[in-house]
């Protein structure tokens, strides 16, 4: 029997762990001589209060839908994918190559073919750790960050010896050409009357997020795959003794995982830089952690979750433009909402589930 | 002699970068031979480094620097502590968060006390830890009698002079203490009632605790030596290694040496060499930036990578096998 309704462990748990977040990060800014209240009014402002906000807002969101998404599906698994940045940052090489080096007529089918590149590409640096974590037992947490660091200094070669344009000191790709442009949501939202924001980075790589929230749960919850995926996260044991192979699920839940993190490139390089920067994904990779615990592995959480650190991080580089809050109150933040939904998350479980148990006692 | 002199100066930096890998390395050593994973000693490193310069260049004393590098270290490490020991939360979730929190934490009280966009002010004379001249030495010293520099004293010694000036004496007091923490830790370990204990409980702690001994005490126990160690490791970065705090200035020092203990095999000597072996190729990466070997260049990007690559062979058990401890990442759950 279930210690608590079903509601208090989706809703109230995360709630009550981001009322903890939110207080001691205003016990934060309070320390370092700011007005909590003014800075959350100046966020939300900076952040909602305009379409150009929104547009920055929902650029950010998207980012960390996809990592959110990859980090949710490896959780999945019972697997803790720490790569995701590793994995945007080889997505993010996809798109360049795709991007630079093939003529195409239309955007639409650049984004349909930068779409596959950033997933190959994605897939294909989890692939490693996967197949070592499947085959050789070595744990995934640690080869994924290695891969991280392998993914920087690969990217940082290609970047300065093989990619960059010659003549220019600056360690990125070309801009790519005019045709591969996504519609921003200003161009998007024109025809039928609404006037967005034309500098915002919003594009059309939003939709694309919102539909693999829509894939992902789908997979998770309405295929077979995801209930051997969720089956092998449960329990390994009972997973085996139903016939699923424990490699098989490893090595899948890790490809899936790493190509929606590849996936985000079409939003940072394809959408908004329209070339290839050095640490073009900005930490997004792991932010998808903490987006991944707040929204409870599930796609809708990931996806209202995603949106909530958009907020956060569209309202604190408002914060830093306006006060003398440094943008680094966001990682902050983020490490308060990693830590209370995550490592802490049995200090806020233990006295509900004891609440919970008294007043049912209590009911009968 | 110039070969000879460039490769013991790139000796004498390989020393002085794998101090840092050092401590850091053998703080992992006993955290996770207890059975606590700790993929937060960046985050309490680049804690210290911060709370060791701020207080240093406020206090002007660089032994209150360490002292307030270590508690800040502790605190941190007391946070992991708590999440996943006493509420048997994730261990590896209460690492990132924690690599997070100083990442954050370190800028945020930078500006607010220095304004100087998240650094410390640079660090000078009482601030700084000092190099240590051993008797007989070339140094400064003999340098301002003789009134000749001490690169070229240097060159006129002969070999045995020279090893001795540049790589024995001549290094912070920190770097001897974390040479010296190898024997001391193997010592500790394999050698003491507490080592064996710590040990048991990494491996099976069901057993520690049916002999009576508390598990809970011994994983704290071990956290604790576990901060302190990073405490020390920060507060050498930023006081004797730089003069100062700048923002992330560990730079993935705290995998690097995750990635030395995994090559080590959790074991103190492995771990002295790991780290030896890892900071001679962040001296080199450092000195050269591409290498010329007959036609084939090898990009410093690649110099970079090795520690995390070498590892990942490691781990994938082609060139012997990495164990780690049995109930590593375990919470401990007491039977009734």
């Amino acid at each position: 029997m279930d210690k608590m309704p079903k509601w208090a462990d989706v809703v109230l748990i995360p709630v009550i762990s981001l009322i903890l977040a939110a207080v001691l990060s205003a016990l934060v800014i309070l320390a370092i001589g700011e007005n909590p209240v003014e800075a959350v009014k100046l966020m939300v402002t900076g952040a909602l209060g305009s379409t150009y906000g929104w547009g920055y807002t929902l650029y950010y969101a998207t980012n960390f839908m996809f990592t959110g998404l990859a980090v949710a599906v490896a959780f999945h698994a019972r697997m803790f994918n720490i790569g995701g940045e590793g994995q945007a940052m080889l997505g993010g090489l996809g798109v360049a190559i795709v991007c630079l080096y093939v003529d195409w007529p239309h955007w639409t089918i650049a984004l349909l073919a930068a779409c596959a590149a950033s997933m190959l590409f994605g897939a294909a640096w989890a692939a490693i750790p996967a197949y070592l974590q499947a085959k050789r037992g070595s744990h995934i947490v640690i080869t994924t960050i290695m891969f991280n660091f392998i993914a920087a200094a690969f990217l940082n070669y290609m970047l300065v010896n093989v990619m960059r344009p010659e003549g220019s000191m600056d360690p990125a790709t070309a801009r790519f050409s005019e045709t591969v442009h996504l519609p921003t949501l200003h161009e998007l939202l024109a025809p039928i009357g609404i006037n967005f924001s034309k500098a915002a980075p919003a594009n059309v790589s939003l939709l694309v997020a919102i539909a693999a929230c829509f894939v992902i749960w789908a997979l998770i919850w309405r295929t077979r795959l995801g209930y051997e995926i969720r089956a092998y996260g449960h329990s390994e044991t009972g997973a085996v003794y139903a016939g699923i192979s424990p490699v098989r699920i490893t090595i899948v839940a890790m490809l899936i995982s790493g190509a929606l993190a590849g996936l985000m490139a079409i939003n940072n390089v394809m959408g908004e830089a329209e070339r290839l920067v050095l640490n073009s994904t900005e930490g997004a990779g792991f932010i998808g952690i903490a987006v991944a615990l707040m929204g409870r592995s599930h796609p809708f959480g990931v996806f209202l979750a995603a949106i909530l650190f958009g907020f956060l991080y569209q309202g604190g580089a408002e914060l830093a433009l306006w006060t003398s809050i440094p943008r680094e109150l966001i990682v902050v933040i983020q490490a308060l909402v990693i830590l209370f939904t995550g490592a802490l998350d049995n200090m806020v479980r233990m006295p509900l589930e004891k609440l919970f148990l008294s007043m049912r006692r209590g009911a009968q | 002699m110039d070969v000879f002199v460039t490769i013991i100066q790139i000796l004498d930096s390989t020393i002085r970068l794998a101090t840092p890998l050092l401590l850091a390395c053998l703080a992992g050593l006993y955290s996770e031979r207890a059975g606590i994973f700790d993929i937060g000693l960046e985050g309490k490193m680049l804690m210290s480094a911060f709370f060791s310069a701020a207080v240093a260049a406020l206090s002007g004393s660089v032994w209150l620097g360490l002292l307030a590098g270590i508690a800040s270290s502790l605190a941190l490490s007391g946070l992991h502590g708590l999440a996943s020991i006493t509420f048997r939360g994730n261990q590896l979730i209460s690492g990132v968060a924690i690599n997070f929190l100083a990442a954050g934490m370190t800028v945020l009280v930078a500006q607010d006390w220095f304004q100087q966009g998240g650094r410390t002010p640079s660090l000078v004379g009482g601030g700084r830890f000092e190099s240590v001249e051993f008797p007989m030495a070339i140094g400064p010293k003999d340098a301002e009698l003789t009134g000749r520099s001490v690169s070229d004293l240097m060159s006129d010694a002969n070999v045995l002079h020279l090893v001795y000036s540049e790589l024995i004496s001549g290094h912070s007091i920190l770097v001897y203490i974390a040479f010296l923490m190898v024997p001391a830790t193997w010592w500790i370990l394999f050698r003491t009632r507490f080592g064996l204990r710590l040990r048991a409980v990494g491996e099976n702690p069901a057993a520690v605790d049916t002999a009576g001994v508390s598990v809970v005490g011994l994983r704290y126990a071990a956290v604790a030596i576990c901060g302190v160690l990073c405490g020390i490791a920060g507060a050498y970065l930023a006081t004797a290694l730089q003069a100062g705090f700048v923002k992330d200035m560990t730079a993935g020092r705290g995998f690097i040496a995750l990635a030395a203990l995994i090559f080590a095999k959790w074991r103190p000597w492995h771990a002295m060499w790991a780290c030896l072996l890892f900071g001679l190729l962040q001296a080199i990466a450092l000195r050269f930036q591409n290498i010329d070997l007959g036609g084939v260049v090898i990009p410093v990007q690649a110099m970079d990578a090795l520690p995390y690559i070498l590892t990942v062979v490691i781990l994938a058990g082609f060139v012997g096998k990495a164990i780690p401890p049995r109930a590593g990442g375990e919470p401990y759950v007491k039977e009734r």
